[in-house]
């Protein structure tokens, strides 16, 4: 198990060394760093004096060796436009992302698990159908639009809920958190509803065909055999047996969330990385978006690896396997 | 089997694809929408890029209003005074070009990169095969994202992104169905006769991973329509000159606001209707093609 | 004397389909007295496990009891309600199924397993539902049943995994056990194990049981009463050494093997030429015509149920009577 654990965490390292790597490339060689980093007005002599003050006169493996130790040291430049170290930027917006990504991930387990039972036990019945149908639909709902007509329903027509924005926030260990008003609450229903649409399809889907496949089983029959009631029958044999993909495709999900809230915050100018990340690709503000890039790489890496660990503990036919 | 007419392996699939209705009107759905993408200079009633032919008077038009020129605005029009239905037939234009045709490259690299892997192995394959792992182990909207990030924007960025997006998918179904066509009989039979390898791997095993490779690129090109509007809207794909439904959309926002819903909601809805008709049509392909796919 | 613990008459079990009604059970009439074993055989696909499920009420649409009765102990179970019919399943009636690599949850421990079916039906705190799973566990001979309670089922083999699922059926000591070819999946010397101890078991208990299996060697081992189905129909029942010893069914008589000299106790299913006809809207007649050696005309229609003695019930206009054995 330990080295098992030692493996993976050894892949992860070489994951993020991979990438970076590309964002290195893509940072230095694709686009002219020369160009970003100095003032167009600045004259010969300046432009040199600056290219050797920032090591761009190295041989390219130095200069990505430079910006791995400064990586390292959690130093990725500052931003052009804020002044401030980019990494500490994405710091400020990181958990009001958590916290929309959470809620999102909250959403499409209480709501994509009960639609999918109902689905998967009632394949044929009015509602299983409409479950089924709109499942393709939030397949396939560009979610940047429904952000709008959520917005357009919603805010505008019927004056429920705020458009846009965060709205009061309770600061919690230093860190603002909007969970915690009625303000907030109210601020976070259509952005989070919006970033879980997508999982919610999917989480009905998995646990519809999860159903499916699990009701005809011996051990479904065997547990109807004992005399248990159906209750107990589909929320502790069959739920239990349909967690472990569930949780599995939803762990590995939670960063393509968290990836998908640049679409969900530009639409609700929710203060999250991801607006600030599409705001800096627009100015250019390039150590923002490096440290954005290596910031949700390294949280991929991490849920990753989270979820490979609670695969063995959900599902005691890996565990024992991983064991010996 | 006592019909009279043979069951060719393709008329049992346009039998057993026609036997789902839904799948059906999906496919005529998007062939009439492809008609109109390509006939849309034909069939608009205006040419919205023609400045001359706007009108800013008749700018912000509801649905239905009737124009200076006499006219109706069956969708309302924009801010500019650009009837919504003709930017919306452009639009297509712009969306399904690029869709079907970042998903067509991203095919053709893909599976040439996958097939390659199966055939060649040792140290390629393993170069190809990881890339492919790193390439899906992140979501296409970041990998999108970060490809912009470095290169701009512009319509080439943009199906250069989706191509980088989407061709490890192809290649690793390409790589999956030859490594299973490999070891048939009609390939041993082929390498017997020393066929040049090229050949054995483009005349005998491409034709043959085809099925799935086909149902991946129905999937793939709703999945690109879908990222390219997401990144116009974000401002980061298609420029204003050359406007997908996306970028429509996104100019809509700013009067979605004062109740104006017309210019976001009916490009989006166009948008909806492409991708959904195209996910059904990828659905029934698998379903048809499944045997293929499960062997 | 007593009456039996159970009484099927006429049941028919029927699959509506959308190209047709399947009679997976037809016209099927037995009965097993208290603590005794009835082996029911036949093909596959002739309806055996139907007839075990139709027992529990655990036939799933498109499936439905179409008519008959079944008599548990005096009461009938056809139309009874699923509450009252729930009552009964796992408590009075229990049923062991054929793959034990199957019936057990695989992602919950056994304990639960267990547990959770002694509470469904006694009224018992969790330490005593435990209690009684740890000597269930004992009585089918699990070593150190109370640490294997808490382990998962797939770190028991095969055989384990049968007998924790045998445990689990005699929890509440029921009335009735329909066992659906429950040693088919094991190896020989573990299957002889779990027949000698489910025979001891139900004798000791009053257990009646229903034992399906293809095998007859098994029936002729354990049974005291068999019944041969055949296309949804029971073709021939009687005491079991009479029927091995003397079968009048042609098929029965196929199934032992026609080579006089040959030990039948021992005789496995042997291959009947032909093929096992689709239950899909089987036309009237003898289901067996086609295959049937001895079949005439008077075979297109159905053979009635008659009694030739010792016993015996059959379905045949033409018994093998003649056949010495
Ligand atoms: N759910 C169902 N839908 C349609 N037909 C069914 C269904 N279940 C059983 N049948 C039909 O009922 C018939 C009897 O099946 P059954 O499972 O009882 O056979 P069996 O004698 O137990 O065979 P085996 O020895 O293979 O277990 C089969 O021919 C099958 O086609
Ligand atoms: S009834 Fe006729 S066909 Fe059927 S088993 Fe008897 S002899 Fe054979
Ligand atoms: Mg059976």
């Amino acid at each position: 198990m330990t080295l098992w654990i030692l493996r993976r965490l050894f892949q992860a390292v070489l994951v993020m060394l991979a990438m970076t790597v590309i964002v290195f490339i893509g940072v230095s060689v694709i686009g002219d760093p020369v160009e970003i980093l100095i003032s167009p007005d600045a004259d010969q002599a300046e432009r040199l004096r600056a290219i050797a003050a920032l090591g761009l006169d190295k041989p390219l493996w130095q200069q990505y060796l430079n910006f791995l130790w400064g990586a390292l040291h959690g130093d990725l430049g500052r931003s052009f436009v804020y002044n401030e170290p980019a990494l500490r930027l994405i710091g400020q917006r990181l958990p009001a992302t958590m916290e929309l990504a959470v809620t999102a991930v909250l959403l499409a387990v209480l709501l994509g698990i009960p639609l999918g039972l109902l689905a998967g036990l009632y394949p044929n019945s009015a509602l299983g159908r409409l479950a089924m149908a709109g499942s393709i639909l939030g397949f396939s709902l560009p979610s940047f639009w429904v952000g709008l007509m959520l917005i357009m329903v919603f805010a505008v027509q019927l004056g429920w809920l705020p458009s846009t924005g965060r709205g009061a926030t309770v600061s919690v260990l230093g860190v603002p958190w909007s969970f915690l008003t009625l303000d907030g609450l109210a601020h976070m229903a259509m952005p989070a509803l919006n970033l879980a649409l997508g999982n919610i399809a999917l989480v009905l889907r998995l646990t519809r065909s999860g159903v499916r496949e699990n009701l005809p089983m011996d051990y479904v029959k065997f547990a109807r055999a004992k005399g248990l009631s159906p209750i107990r029958v589909v929320f502790v044999h069959v739920l239990k047996n349909i967690m472990i993909p569930v949780v599995t495709v939803l762990g590995l999900q939670f960063g393509s969330t968290i990836a998908f809230a640049v679409v969900t915050e530009s639409v609700f100018a929710w203060p999250g990385m991801g607006k600030l990340i599409i705001d800096s690709i627009n100015v250019l503000d390039r150590p923002v978006i490096v440290a954005y890039l290596m910031m949700i790489v390294l949280m991929f890496v991490l849920i990753n690896l989270a979820v490979d660990l609670l695969y063995t503990v959900l599902d005691p036919r890996v565990r024992l396997e991983s064991a010996e | 089997m006592s019909g009279a007419v043979e069951e060719t392996p393709f008329r049992r699939i346009v039998k057993d694809y026609a036997g789902n209705k839904i799948a059906v009107l999906a496919l005529v759905v998007v062939a009439v929408i492809i008609f109109l993408a390509v006939f849309a200079s034909l069939i608009a009633p205006q040419n919205p890029y023609d400045l001359a032919q706007l009108d800013i008077m008749d700018g912000r038009l509801a649905p239905g209003a009737v124009s200076g020129a006499g006219w109706t605005y069956w969708l309302g029009t924009d801010d500019q005074g650009r009837d919504m239905l003709s930017g919306i037939l452009y639009g297509l234009r712009i969306s399904l070009g690029v869709g079907f045709g970042s998903a067509a490259t991203a095919g053709v690299v893909g599976s040439a990169l996958g097939l390659i892997a199966a055939y060649a192995g040792g140290w390629l394959e393993t170069v190809i095969m990881r890339l492919v792992d790193l390439q899906l182990s992140f979501p296409a909207i970041l990998v999108a994202l970060m490809i912009l990030a470095f290169l701009g924007k512009g319509v080439t960025n943009v199906m250069l992104a989706l191509v980088i997006v989407e061709w490890a998918r192809y290649a690793r179904t390409a790589r999956a169905a030859a490594l299973v066509e490999r070891r048939r009989e009609y390939v041993e039979a082929a390498e017997c006769l020393a066929l040049p390898q090229w050949r054995i791997l483009f005349r005998h095993i491409l034709p043959n991973c085809l099925p799935p490779l086909i149902v991946i690129g129905a999937i793939q090109v709703a999945s690109a329509i879908l990222l390219e509007a997401t990144l116009s809207f974000l401002g980061l794909g298609v420029p204003i000159t050359e406007p997908s439904l996306g970028l429509l959309i996104a100019n809509g926002y700013q009067y979605m606001l004062s109740g104006k819903y017309w210019i976001s909601f009916y490009p989006g809805l166009a948008l909806l209707v492409t991708i959904m008709c195209l996910n059904l049509v990828a659905d029934q392909l698998r379903d048809v093609l499944n045997p293929r796919l499960q062997r | 004397m007593n009456e039996p613990t159970l009484v099927v008459r006429d049941l028919a079990t029927h699959f509506t389909l959308r190209n047709g009604v399947v009679r997976a059970v037809d016209n099927v009439s037995f009965s097993v007295d208290r603590g005794k074993i009835l082996g029911l055989v036949g093909e596959s696909g002739s309806g055996k496990s139907v007839t075990g499920f139709s027992i529990l009420g655990l036939i799933d649409p498109p499936g439905h009891i179409a008519g008959g009765s079944i008599k548990f102990l005096g009461r009938e179970l056809v139309g009874m309600a699923e509450r009252e019919l729930r009552g009964l399943r796992g408590n009075r009636i229990a049923m062991i199924f054929q793959d034990p690599m199957m019936t057990l949850n695989p992602v919950l421990r056994i304990d639960t397993q267990m547990i959770e079916t002694v509470q469904a039906h006694a009224d018992v705190s969790q330490a005593e539902a435990r209690r009684r799973s740890r000597d269930a566990l004992g009585m089918v001979g699990i070593p150190s049943p109370d640490e294997r309670l808490s382990a998962y089922p797939h770190q028991f083999s095969g055989g384990m995994r049968q007998r924790v699922a045998i445990a689990i059926a005699l929890l509440h000591q029921p009335d009735l056990i329909v066992a659906d070819e429950p040693t088919t999946a094991l190896d020989v010397t573990i299957q002889a194990q779990i027949l000698s101890e489910v025979q001891k078991l139900a004798a000791n208990f009053g257990t009646a049981l229903i034992w399906i299996t293809h095998d007859l060697s098994v029936v002729a081992g354990l049974a005291d009463e068999i019944a041969v189905m055949y296309a949804g129909r029971i073709v021939e029942a009687g005491r079991v050494e009479s029927v091995l010893d003397r079968p009048l069914h042609p098929y029965t008589h196929g199934l032992i093997g026609s080579v006089p000299s040959r030990n039948r106790r021992g005789a496995r299913l042997r291959q009947i030429p032909g093929m096992t006809p689709s239950l899909l809207d089987l036309p009237p007649g003898c289901a067996f015509r086609l295959r049937c050696a001895r079949a005439t005309a008077a075979c297109e229609q159905d053979p009635p149920i008659t009694a030739p003695g010792d016993d015996r019930l059959l379905r045949c206009f033409h018994p093998q009577l003649d056949v010495a054995a």
